[in-house]
């Protein structure tokens, strides 16, 4: 076989470029993004659509040719040529791919980048600060004298000491499920849980808003820790960047906005960190992307992403709201309960609502963490 | 010189001999290699019409929206069955089992495999196994996913979990069993004169294959009997109530189960590179790079497990190590692809059905392969990993892929197993259904998990109504398409048309013996004189016309 060169082989090629690189752009099939990372992984998701559309198009362009051009006519009983391989061609498309790949490693890696998956430690040390700065400010706080050894004590910050910062805070604590213990650390660079850290421009920077996010069957609480607020659905001021220190309380879950195109884990017992930053007003769903029970469908929650008025506004009425929201909490025996009648109002929402939240924190205060669903 | 012997076709078992049709042997211990492979065979096309009727259990639940059909936990544990069945009891058996059983000790010409006890043993443990999995139903079935990660593996249907452990050491148990035969066997006992570098690619295949299975399955029955103690003895290896530590499960879960796509996919390769050449009478295009490329892609497939953990516990840095070997293994997938299209290229395609689904495999694999490169991209896998992308993603390589070679081999080798033709035109039809119900059923998935539907999931939002039933009904006409198929098998055993030792003209060793063959495959040991792969020689318009019994003399001067 050798490599067709005319000018029709030529044509095909142009052809085959444009029609990948049109596709490549307008295959509508991402959602709106509404982070500022959403539009990375799209450029990058748009570059991988245009090699892949091209790739497609040669594959099944010679698939189907091959099935019209060289069907064996009835009355031609002879063999094919005797061609064994062509070592040039060969050498061809093995490094057509190897290229491929190297262009979409390049680009994924300076992606990852930019996403901020390079700078686990300078976000780790910024966050520690940052809780350490929030607890001192905390009434009633004791851990004051943790968190500051914890952030002084090596620039490797770990995940020990970042799970401490973020768990100790009050409100979070309140919801959190102490039967689990926070994991030592692990082998592995400081760190045992993943997080995406600082974007290149915020390098250093401390993160603007700092939200605690809590995983449990079936439903996800927000802790502010600057305020003591807890939510069911994540309020973010748009255009400041989010770092979420994520946990859960009984089995594995995960945080993910299809708007935001991120998603992390949520592993009981290990601390996990994400960072976005919300591009636009709206709300999106949070959707939980790991399988966590019989209700793993109904565990959604929503962001609603404010201008930094609104959200401020939203922080102050949950401020006052948050002073007799323990008082007024529905004691809720769930031993005494089905899965369903537990379950009804969120099913009924498709999410969490704010007298869930109530109904959750109740439970997870009285009922000495017992999870319902786990026996 | 080399001696020809040419036979008459006296060999007992030239189409409809009575003693053939003892089918008692086909329940027995037997020995045979033939027989243990078509009982695999038989067995695992068993077990995936059950896991297909799970799966269309699973896709009229997703008809709508709400949870109107099954029970969430019933639905959990119908993708959990589902996946498992499909996995250990239908691609995994069907493409080592069956097949390497089958074929290989043919295709070196040998007379059977190195342990033919121990082979019966592995196929007699998949019975049982399979039974005790479909039990599960009973009590509970397991409803945390084939992965069964904990923690949520050791609080929800314990008893069903438990099963799922037992049965799951059980079907590897055999896998691993069945991997040391096929070693020694291609190792040992090729016939003289065909060296390594001459021997059929299926072997390439299956020598990679088992490699791997040998060393990632125990770290499989590791993880599971750790787990096992976690879910009864209540230990806390993984249980981080105890203190354990989820990821590692993780970890060592996916160190088998990463390779565990390549114990499926790699064999179907070695198929598709052994039909296609015939069918296209041409010499497959670069015997060495496909050879390579599967041992190539068995090494790779060792070290890229963590692609499965990049939202997990995976580490930023650690990530980029595992993005950057995965993207590596599509150079050898290129490589291969790109020499089948070459096969065919100027070929003179005999488009049968066994063509057909080789030729099918090709184009939907690709699919699977490009949306694998994108899922190996770490920055990219943080959108769509847990979703219905990955969902299309792995049915692209895993039905597009293996279902398809599979189905290709099937019609390829039936007239040597059965001796008997198939009917081409139930064939075709089962092609065409097939084909269109598989992209109608898959395709849209793509969009569906691009556009934020989750995986796993008894309900979901209303907006992802409309192509959630275009795959709904997609794969009701897969499940229309194994009708033609089984009529045709049924059929064609009893009635089809008496099938010559060599109906394709291939060149392999298979097809140099009687159809079906004889219990000890050859009256002479078949010694080497042309290419496997000579089409378009006149050596080998020779050799083929010179059927039908063609054996070399035993000890020819070559
Ligand atoms: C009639 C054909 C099939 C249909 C309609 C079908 C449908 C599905 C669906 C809808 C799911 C997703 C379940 C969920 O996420 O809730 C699924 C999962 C899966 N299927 Fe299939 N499937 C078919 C054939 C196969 C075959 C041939 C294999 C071969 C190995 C396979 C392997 C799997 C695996 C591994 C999963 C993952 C399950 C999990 O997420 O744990 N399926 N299938
Ligand atoms: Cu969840
Ligand atoms: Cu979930």
């Amino acid at each position: 076989m050798n490599i067709p060169s005319s000018i029709t082989t030529l044509l095909i090629g142009i052809l085959l470029t444009l029609v990948s690189l049109w596709y490549g752009q307008n295959h509508g099939l991402m959602p709106v993004q509404a982070s500022e990372e959403a539009p990375l992984i799209d450029g990058l998701f748009n570059f991988m659509m245009t090699i892949g559309t091209g790739l497609f198009l040669i594959v099944e362009g010679v698939l189907i040719y091959s099935l019209i051009k060289f069907r064996r006519r009835p009355d031609d009983d002879t063999d094919g040529p005797y061609i064994e391989g062509n070592i040039p061609l060969e050498i061809l498309w093995t490094s057509i791919p190897a290229v491929l790949v190297l262009g979409i490693a390049v680009y994924s890696f300076e992606v990852y980048s930019n996403i901020g998956g390079l700078n686990p430690m300078d976000h780790s040390m910024a966050h520690g600060h940052q809780t350490h700065q929030t607890a001192m400010a905390m009434p009633g706080s004791a851990i004051a004298a943790t968190l500051a050894d914890a952030s002084m004590a090596d620039p490797t910050t770990n995940n020990q000491q970042v799970a401490e910062a973020a768990t100790q805070d009050p409100a979070t604590a309140a919801v959190r499920d102490e039967s689990i213990p926070q994991r030592k650390d692990a082998l592995s660079l400081g760190v045992t849980a993943p997080r995406l850290g600082s974007t290149p421009d915020k390098q250093g920077k401390l993160p603007e808003l700092v939200v605690n996010v809590t995983g449990l069957q079936f439903a996800w609480l927000f802790t502010y820790p600057d305020t003591g607020v807890v939510a069911g659905e994540l309020h973010v001021p748009v255009g400041q960047e989010v770092l979420l220190n994520i946990s859960a309380n009984d089995v594995i879950h995960a945080f993910w906005v299809p708007e935001y195109r991120v998603k992390q884990d949520a592993i009981p017992g290990k601390q996990s960190e994400l960072r976005f930053t919300p591009s636009k007003v709206g709300e999106y769903p949070i959707v939980c992307a790991e399988l966590c029970g019989a209700y793993h469908g109904a565990m959604k929650s929503k962001v609603i992403a404010e201008t930094p008025a609104d959200f401020d506004a939203w922080m102050e009425s949950q401020k006052l709201a948050s002073g007799d929201r323990f008082d007024r909490a529905v004691a809720l025996n769930s031993s005494e309960k089905s899965t369903d009648e537990f379950l009804s109002p969120f099913v009924s929402s498709w999410g969490v609502n704010s007298s869930t939240v109530q109904q959750l924190q109740s439970h997870q205060l009285h009922s000495a963490h017992v999870h319902p669903f786990a026996s | 010189m080399t001696q020809v012997l040419q036979e008459e076709a006296k060999v007992p078992g030239q189409g409809a001999v009575p003693e053939k049709r003892n089918w008692r042997k086909y329940f027995s211990f037997s020995t045979d290699h033939k027989v243990i492979g078509i009982q695999y065979l038989v067995t695992s096309y068993f077990f995936y019409l059950v896991g297909g009727l799970l799966a269309e259990a699973v896709r009229t639940e997703l008809a709508t929206p709400e949870v109107d059909f099954v029970s969430r936990e019933l639905y959990n544990g119908l993708f959990t069955v589902h996946a498992t069945v499909m996995i250990f009891l239908w691609i995994v058996p069907a493409a080592t089992g069956a097949f390497g059983n089958y074929l290989i000790p043919l295709i070196i010409g040998a007379r059977d495999m190195a342990f033919p006890r121990l082979n019966a043993v592995a196929f007699w443990l998949i019975p049982p196994g399979g039974l005790l999995l479909m039990s599960s139903f009973l009590v509970g079935a397991p409803g945390s996913g084939w992965t069964s990660y904990p923690p949520l593996s050791l609080v929800t249907d314990q008893a069903g979990q438990a099963i799922w452990i037992l049965s799951v050491l059980i079907l590897g148990t055999s896998t691993i069993l069945g991997a040391l035969n096929f070693i020694v066997t291609i190792l040992k006992m090729r016939s003289p004169g065909m060296t390594l570098n001459k021997m059929p690619l299926f072997c390439w295949a299956m020598l990679a294959t088992s490699a791997l299975i040998l060393l990632s399955t125990p770290v499989l029955a590791g993880a599971l009997i750790l787990l096992g103690f976690d879910l009864i003895v209540g230990t806390a290896f993984f249980n981080p109530t105890g203190g354990g530590d989820p990821v590692v499960y993780q970890h060592m879960f996916w160190f088998y189960s990463h390779p565990a796509v390549y114990i499926m996919i790699l064999p179907i390769f070695g198929l598709i590179s052994e039909i296609l050449p015939v069918h296209a009478r041409k010499p497959i295009f670069g015997y060495r790079a496909i050879a390579y490329s599967s041992i190539a892609i068995s090494f790779l497939g060792l070290i890229v497990w963590a692609h499965h953990m990049f939202t997990s516990g995976t580490p930023p840095w650690l990530r980029m190590f595992f993005m950057i070997n995965t993207m590596v293994i599509a150079v050898p997938t290129g490589i291969k692809v790109f020499s089948w299209l070459a096969t065919i290229w100027g070929g003179k395609l005999r488009l049968n059905t066994a063509m057909l689904f080789a030729m099918g495999f090709v184009s939907m694999f690709v699919i699977g392969g490009i949306s694998g490169v994108m899922v190996s991209s770490a920055p990219f896998d943080l959108h769509v990993h847990d979703t219905y992308f990955v969902v299309a993603h792995l049915h692209y390589v895993l039905f597009g892929g293996s279902v398809f070679g599979i189905y290709a081999g099937t019609y390829h080798w039936f007239p040597k197993m059965t001796g008997r033709m198939v009917n081409e035109t139930l064939g075709r039809i089962h092609f065409v259904l097939t084909f269109i119900g598989f992209n109608l059923a898959f395709l849209p998935m793509h969009k569906l998990g691009l556009e934020g539907m989750n995986r796993r999931i008894a309900e979901y939002d209303p907006k992802f109504t409309t192509l959630n039933l275009v795959c709904t009904i997609g794969s009701y006409i897969l499940a229309v398409s194994v009708i033609p198929f089984l009529v045709n098998m049924g059929w064609s055993i009893f009635n089809g048309a008496k099938a010559p030792s060599n109906p394709w003209g291939g060149l392999t060793f298979e097809w140099l013996t009687t159809s079906p063959p004889p219990p000890e495959n050859f009256e002479v040991d078949p010694v080497w004189t042309i290419g496997l792969y000579d089409y378009g020689t006149e050596e080998a318009t020779e050799v083929i016309k010179a059927g039908p019994v063609l054996a070399m003399a035993a000890g020819a001067e070559t």
